[in-house]
Formats: C-alpha cells, sequence, structure tokens
C-alpha cells in the first residue's frame, strides 16, 4: 500500500494509486474493484452524495443486453455484468425481481421487425426471447391498451433497486479501504512528477493513475486531459411513477419496438411496488436540466393512455427528469492513455447499472496491461448486506420478530412506503450515510410515497437534522441550536 | 406473516381523528367487547391536531373551539367512555381471513374483530399528483406537511409564499404561514371566484391582505435545490409570468387516504374515490363500515364527526345480527356535481347523517334549483337557498329522496 503523505503545493496531499473521478455507479465499481488489490483509491465526486448523477433517475431495469450491438463492447460487457450484478444483488441483498419483459409490435412494420430482434438477443448471447401472437401479449399482460398485434418475450429482464445497486458498491469499495471524497468538483488537473494532481473545490487530490468515470461531465475532464474525442449531450428523459394501487395492472416490463431514436417509452413494475412510465427523449444542452417539462407530461399522458388504459385512473407519486449522458459514439469508450496514466470511461448510457460490474473489471484488466501493479488482497472484508427496499421481499415493518428485538423497526414513520425510525436510524449508522434528505429517500423511501410530506414530511425533517435520532430530546436540542445559531 | 398475537375486539376503529374518535366514543360500552381505535400517528386527533385555530365543534360539541383543543376533548370522551386508543399503531393490510395486521413498536399483531369502521381520513394531492411540472426545490408543501412543521415541530418556513387554492383550508395555510412570518405573496385558484365563504374572502383581503389571482393555473415550479418561484398562467389571456417566492403550499385538493378500503377489495365510488356506502355507512364488505372524509373529502371535522355518531348505531346493530334486506338503489351525481355521498339506498335504511346528502360541485351556483330523478323521470326539484360552491361539500336534505322507489332504478342528482 502506498499511503504516503506528501507536500504539494503547500498543501498536504495523500497520494493514491488511482483516484476515480464520478461515485455513480459506474464509477464505485471502478473503484470497489480496484480496492480488492493492494491499491489505495480514492473516489472523487463531485456531489454530495454516492449514485447522485445519472445513476439514480434510470428506469431500473437489469438487461440482459438482448437488444445491444452485436459485437460491441456495451454488449459484452452488458452480458457479463447481468449475471455477475444478479450475483451481486443476492449476496448484498440488493433487491432484483425478475418479472421478464415483452416487447409489444403494434405496426405490422413492428411486428415484422421481431424475428430480427430475438436473432439480434442470439447474438448478443441471449437465447430465450420467444415471439409470441397477440393472444398470448395480452394473456400476460390483461390490462394493456387495445391494438397489438403480437410480441417478443424476454423473460429474464429483471427490476432492480437502483439505489441499493450504486450504494452496496460504493459501500464495499469504502469497507474495503478506498477514500471517498464527495463535494469535490475537479477544476483542473496538473501533470505532477509522478500522476496527476486533480485540483477540486474541496482541495487538491494526487494519484498516479486518474480513470475518469464522471458521466455526464466526463468529456469536461477528458478535454482537461488534452483530448477531444467526443461530446456528451445530455438526454432528457422524463418519467412518471405511479401509485402503487397501480401495480397490479402492469406485471411485467412493456417495452415498444426500438427505433433509431432510441428505446421509446416503456411502462414497468417498480422494485417499490409502484409503476413506471418513461421515459422520453429529450436532447438538451444544459447539463443541468432535470427539470420536467408540460410538453414532456403530455408525451407522457398520451402514451401512457394508450398503453395502460386503466393506469391513468391512478395518481401519479412522482415525476422526474434524468439524464442520459449520451455520446456521438455508438459504443461505450473505455480507452486507456499510458503516457499520462489516464483512462477514460465514457458513453456509458443506460445499461450502466447492469454492466458496471463487468465495467469494473475491464477497467482492472487495461490497467494491469498498462503497467499498474495488481496485487490481490486476502483480508477483504465481506461484501456488505443492504437494507431491503424491495416490496416483494419482506420489510422490517412487516417482520415480527425484528419489531420484537428493535421496537424501532414498529415505528413507522412514512405511511405510504413503511419506513421505520429504525431504517432511519440504520441508515445515518451506515458506511455512507446520507447528507441531505434526498439521500435519505434513497436510502430508505421516506418521502417517497403517495402523500410526498403531507403525513410525515416534518417527523422526517426532524429525523433528518438528528441525524435519525427519533427521541424527541435529541430533535429538541437540533432545533434549539439552530435558533441560537442563527 | 404477522407474530402470533391475535386480538379479538368487539369493533377495529381504524384511523383516530374526529370521525374515528366518535364512533368509538359512542360504540364503547353499547358493545358487548372491546372497542379498539388504531391511529398511526403519535398521538391521536387528526387533523385537527395540527389545525391550530378555530372554527371547531359546532355541530357536535355546540361550541366553537380550536383544533388541538378539539382533537384532546374528542380522545378524551373515546377514552372515558371506554374505548381502547392505540397510537403509533398502523394497520398495513388484511390477512387472508379478513383481519387486520397492525405494525407498532409494541409488535407486529393481528386484530380479528367483529366490525370494522374505516375513518382514515382524506390527504391534499401534492404538486406531484397534480402534475405541475418543473424543478424539485425544497419549500413545496401542502398544507398538512405545512401545519405539521410550524405547529407540531415548531419550525419556520420561508418569507414569501404562494398558496394554490383559495378555499377554507387555504386560508387556514395563509394564517399558519403568517404566524410563522412567512407572508403570502398571492393566492392561486382556477375557479373564476374564491371558492371559499364570502366572509372569510373579505377578511382574507383586508385583515389578511392576500391578493387572490382568479382563473389562473400554476404551470412551473422553478428553483434548483431551493425554490425561487412559481410560472403562473392567467386562464383567460394565457399569459404566464413569475411570482418570485420560497415557500408554495398546494391546498385543497383532497383525496381520501383509500389504500386499505381497495385492498379490503371494497366496492369503490369512482367519483369521491372512496369506498361506496349506503345511507347506514355500511361498505359492499358485510362487517365493514366507513365514515369521514374517507367518504365525502373533504367536509369540516364536525361534519365527519357526526359520522362516527351515526355509524355508532348501524354497528351495534350489525353486532345484534341486523342484516340489509335488500340491494338497494344507486344514488349518482351530473354536472356540475362532481360526486354525492352516500352512494346506496336501501329499502328499510336509515336517512344518511344529519339527514343531509353531500355533493361537490365543479361550478359556483348562486342558488341552485337541483333536482332527483330516477328511471328518466323527474322526482323532485327544489331551488336551495344557499349556494353551490366549489372547494366546499355542498349538503341537501335526504329528504328529497322520500319519493324514490328503492328498488327501482339509478337515482340522479342535479341541477336544472
Amino acid at each position: 500500500m502506498t499511503n504516503a503523505y506528501v507536500t504539494a503545493a503547500s498543501h498536504p496531499v495523500r497520494v493514491h494509486d488511482v483516484a476515480v473521478i464520478g461515485g455513480g455507479i459506474v464509477g464505485a465499481a471502478i473503484a470497489r474493484e480496484l480496492a480488492g488489490y493492494d491499491l489505495s483509491v480514492a473516489i472523487v465526486e463531485a456531489r454530495d452524495d454516492v449514485g447522485d448523477g445519472t445513476s439514480k433517475a434510470n428506469t431500473a431495469i437489469l438487461h440482459t443486453g438482448f437488444d445491444a450491438k452485436p459485437g460491441t463492447l456495451e454488449s459484452a460487457l452488458v452480458h457479463r455484468g447481468y449475471h455477475l450484478m444478479s450475483d451481486y444483488a443476492e449476496v448484498t441483498g440488493i433487491p432484483v425481481e425478475h418479472t421478464g419483459a415483452l416487447l409489444v409490435a403494434w405496426t405490422d412494420e413492428e411486428r415484422d421487425a421481431l424475428p430480427g430482434l430475438r436473432d439480434k438477443a442470439v447474438k448478443n448471447g441471449y437465447d430465450r426471447c420467444e415471439i409470441v401472437d397477440a393472444d398470448e401479449v395480452y394473456r400476460q399482460v390483461p390490462d394493456l391498451g387495445e391494438g397489438a398485434l403480437g410480441g417478443l418475450t424476454v423473460p429474464d429482464e429483471s427490476i432492480i433497486c437502483t439505489w441499493t445497486a450504486s450504494l452496496a458498491v460504493a459501500s464495499e469499495a469504502v469497507q474495503r479501504g478506498c477514500e471517498l471524497l464527495r463535494g469535490h468538483r475537479v477544476t483542473g488537473i496538473s501533470p505532477h512528477d509522478d500522476g496527476t494532481l486533480l485540483h477540486t473545490s474541496a482541495g487538491d487530490v494526487q494519484a498516479r493513475w486518474v480513470v475518469n468515470a464522471a458521466g455526464l461531465g466526463c468529456d469536461y475532464i477528458d478535454q482537461m486531459f488534452g483530448h477531444d474525442r467526443f461530446t456528451v449531450t445530455p438526454r432528457r428523459g422524463e418519467l412518471f411513477v405511479f401509485d402503487k394501487l397501480a401495480r397490479p395492472l402492469v406485471p411485467k416490463i412493456v417495452l415498444p419496438v426500438p427505433s433509431a431514436r432510441g428505446k421509446g417509452v416503456l411502462v414497468s413494475p417498480t422494485i417499490y411496488g409502484n409503476v413506471m412510465l418513461g421515459p422520453t427523449a429529450e436532447d438538451m444542452t444544459d447539463r443541468s436540466a432535470t427539470g420536467t417539462s408540460e410538453a414532456g407530461f403530455e408525451f407522457l399522458l398520451g402514451k401512457g393512455r394508450q398503453l395502460f388504459p386503466r393506469l391513468l385512473d391512478e395518481e401519479v407519486t412522482a415525476s422526474y427528469a434524468g439524464l442520459r449522458a449520451a455520446i456521438d459514439h455508438g459504443d461505450y469508450l473505455i480507452e486507456v492513455d499510458s503516457a499520462q496514466r489516464y483512462l477514460l470511461v465514457g458513453g456509458i448510457r443506460s445499461t450502466g447499472l447492469t454492466s458496471s460490474l463487468a465495467v469494473g473489471e475491464h477497467v482492472r484488466d487495461l490497467l494491469g496491461r498498462s503497467g499498474l501493479a495488481l496485487s490481490p488482497r486476502d483480508d477483504l472484508p465481506p461484501a456488505p448486506r443492504m437494507p431491503n427496499l424491495g416490496e416483494a421481499f419482506r420489510r422490517p415493518y412487516a417482520d415480527a420478530e425484528l419489531i420484537a428485538e428493535d421496537p424501532a423497526y414498529g415505528k413507522i414513520v412514512c405511511f405510504c412506503e413503511r419506513v421505520t425510525a429504525g431504517e432511519i436510524r440504520d441508515a445515518y449508522a451506515s458506511t455512507i450515510p446520507p447528507t441531505s434528505v434526498e439521500g435519505l429517500r434513497r436510502r430508505t423511501r421516506v418521502m417517497n410515497g403517495r402523500c410526498q410530506g403531507f403525513f410525515c414530511g416534518a417527523e422526517v425533517a426532524a429525523l433528518v437534522e438528528g441525524a435519525g435520532r427519533s427521541d424527541e430530546q435529541s430533535t429538541r436540542q437540533q432545533v434549539a441550536q439552530q435558533q441560537v445559531a442563527r | 406473516m404477522t407474530g402470533s398475537i391475535v386480538e379479538r375486539p368487539a369493533v377495529a376503529v381504524v384511523g383516530g381523528g374526529p370521525a374515528g374518535l366518535t364512533a368509538a366514543a359512542n360504540l364503547a360500552g353499547r358493545v358487548d367487547g372491546e372497542v379498539l381505535v388504531l391511529d398511526r400517528e403519535t398521538a391521536a386527533g387528526g387533523i385537527p391536531r395540527h389545525s391550530d385555530h378555530t372554527g371547531y365543534g359546532i355541530r357536535d360539541k355546540r361550541s366553537v373551539m380550536r383544533g388541538p383543543d378539539y382533537a384532546r376533548r374528542l380522545v378524551r370522551e373515546a377514552v372515558d367512555a371506554g374505548a381502547l386508543l392505540r397510537t403509533s399503531a398502523m394497520v398495513t393490510g388484511w390477512s387472508a381471513d379478513g383481519a387486520l395486521e397492525v405494525t407498532s413498536p409494541d409488535g407486529r399483531y393481528t386484530v380479528n374483530a367483529d366490525a370494522v369502521v374505516l375513518a382514515t381520513g382524506a390527504r391534499e394531492r401534492p404538486r406531484t399528483a397534480r402534475l405541475i411540472p418543473g424543478d424539485r426545490p425544497h419549500g413545496v408543501l401542502t398544507t398538512g406537511q405545512l401545519q405539521n412543521l410550524v405547529h407540531l415541530h415548531h419550525r419556520d418556513v420561508g418569507k414569501k409564499a404562494v398558496v394554490v387554492g383559495a378555499e377554507l383550508v387555504s386560508w387556514s395555510a395563509v394564517v399558519t404561514l403568517r404566524e410563522t412570518g412567512c407572508s403570502t405573496a398571492l393566492m392561486v385558484t382556477h375557479h373564476d371566484s374564491p371558492e371559499s365563504y364570502a366572509a372569510f374572502n373579505l377578511a382574507g383581503r383586508f385583515a389578511l391582505r392576500t391578493p387572490i389571482a382568479t382563473s389562473t393555473r400554476v404551470t412551473r415550479i422553478i428553483g434548483k435545490g431551493v425554490l425561487e418561484g412559481v410560472e403562473i398562467e392567467d386562464l383567460g389571456t394565457r399569459r404566464r409570468r413569475v411570482v418570485e417566492c420560497d415557500t408554495v403550499v398546494f391546498t385543497g385538493d383532497w383525496i381520501p387516504d383509500h389504500e386499505l378500503a381497495r385492498s379490503a377489495g371494497l366496492d369503490m365510488d369512482p367519483a369521491t374515490r372512496g369506498p361506496r356506502v349506503d345511507t347506514a355507512l355500511r361498505t359492499s364488505k358485510p362487517g365493514v363500515f366507513a365514515v369521514g372524509n374517507l367518504l365525502h373529502p373533504v367536509d369540516t371535522a364536525d361534519i365527519a364527526a357526526l359520522d362516527g355518531r351515526h355509524v355508532a348505531q348501524q354497528v351495534v346493530a350489525y353486532l345484534d345480527g341486523a342484516r340489509p334486506a335488500h340491494t338497494g338503489v344507486s344514488i349518482t351525481a351530473a354536472a356540475p356535481f362532481r360526486w354525492v355521498a352516500p352512494h346506496v339506498l336501501r329499502p328499510g335504511d336509515p336517512p344518511p347523517p344529519r339527514g343531509r346528502m353531500l355533493l361537490w360541485t365543479d361550478e359556483l351556483i348562486r342558488t341552485p334549483r337541483v333536482s332527483v330523478q330516477q328511471d328518466g323521470q323527474t322526482i323532485v326539484a327544489r331551488r336551495m337557498p344557499w349556494p353551490a360552491s366549489p372547494g366546499r361539500v355542498f349538503r341537501i336534505p335526504s329528504s328529497m329522496l322520500d319519493d324514490v322507489d328503492r328498488r327501482g332504478g339509478t337515482v340522479t342528482i342535479g341541477v336544472q
């Protein structure tokens, strides 16, 4: 291990073997993988939390990779990543439901495209797709709107908790000794005798190798290293999340037949027991444009009406927009610049959730071939066991034994999502505690339900201030301290 | 599954707000066995607990008091009557055999009652359910969340607010905001006149000095992290402008908290979105009753409480073995009425609570001529001396249904 502290430019700076820029699921997976070797690794994240950029607002599907472009790096890594992530989810408790997917053809043209899609799936190493007729489509999804002509089944497409996945991978990286630097936005770089000095909004970070997994910002970072390979076009996707009472309408992921424009609008059950409709696909210039729009809403409501007419009778619990880091390149762009000891991980689109662990392995191999000494550690801690946020699996509020042992799991704070005081306390005591209400929401589901805080918002705010302590005393002390501070 | 603990009260009341507590107070001692109230909040009393203004108790207690005082009185009366009250006890669902599954710090247990009264109330639709696009900053609230923050947790909100809605609860939000030092820059309503009582509007305009934009809707929320303003649109001119504010409160637009009712498989009324009930407040499932704003989102707390008084008699009769004789006739609302409650009239059943049918209108009609029709015939039409006004329940005497054939076709209540 090389954890020496040296003085550079009058700041004491820890020299890492590898600095990974970006604490999304891809960056975290790379850091976790490298931290399995005798290396000092840092995650340099601009935001206040891990998994807080494109990783948090995707469609949360664990892809088989059936529709990837055969022969691409993406196809290979999604295929491998599917199995890695499925196993990892099993070990760490990331909730996954193997709902399967159904691609629905609504026109003759789309129906004619189904055999080609099935063949493509085989080329991607997935041979379980089947073409089905309209009767079978309606047998599988009885509430689907009228007019379906046929479909293609993808029995192994699954839904996963994207928040828990990001957090599990990042937590394991930290437990393996990786240094997590949140709130460190990289503003510039300068070459240094033995690597690179990253200038960040919270001080300098020095590393022998730099991995750029900065998602939406990865072209900027790439330019800092003198490259001009690609541009990120943020593609905004707006999504609706419908009330849990809608879930019986949508037993599996319902996909459109893909077109040149992207994968189109899908309807999917969510791991939290809701139904998701979206995303739209809108190219933006502003990389912070995560607002939703009237046009997007209108488009989604139109699609929803067509796909599941009864869906619109239910309430919309949440609407949000995510930005996908689309690049002008048809594949993942993972390239080493040995001279600068710099590696780019760009163009990881929505499949990155599935492929992340395989990307980690791939990056490890590339770095190893480029001279990074990889000596496996034999003292690795066991993988973390994550709290279950999945609606299909037992949650603390329903666990009689757990409540008998610790009454905090019987104290439901968020009624709509049935989140207990015990879970909130645990989140604050975890490896990567939340730094905001949003972070707490992603760790526990608190306030994510239909009332959006009507009942529990104030209680949760008090818990956030008390960092998970639910007793009145600590809350009052916190408020009093705040008032003094003012 | 739940733990092995099973409780067997005579009656389980789900929800300890005005309707549930009043039902319990009127049932305890009158039934053979326990009356158990389950409330998921840390303190019972429901929404009046955090509505720290006067106006409560008029019709049920014949006196006027502040919300928290009213809540405490209802709790005391239920307990004094002998009802067993459990707080922090949330009913999360129904077991396969129809019992209630409960989670509380005391444990996870099952309640297998002879009769169940659902009194789960209603909530305001948040911004997301109203499909308002834009950013997702802090400072976007409902009245419920605002009053919880201010009155129960003693917290401040911002300095300058926009209140969406101009009905009674909206003024309640304005008053709460003012108490915390937050001024209301604008009230916004899509109606062409404010919904609430004229007197209150006068008070509002002059005492609270709150401007109201009528025929206006909110089209966008603006602000990254912190709320900076809302974009509003004049529905007449389609002109839009941004109102700067650091707080926005979405008020009214109530929806019943109907999850338990739906998961029980009860027949639901698509208009109220609550369970369908007859005038005895029976749902479609024998032994399951429903009261309060779960049925009529929303009427005032005293009206909800009087549902509780009404249902007590019906629950007692049910436990004594009485069963309705006939399926009865459906009662539906015609435009401009959005809904009516109760929804079923059966032969031999009592009049509804207070002898009133409750309706909700989407349009202001100053002296509506209300008609009752059955099988294409107008049975009665009568001009009401009071207005049908959006944002509050419109009540008509149930005696207007006296000549309905309770074994006939669907009854429609409309305006001529």
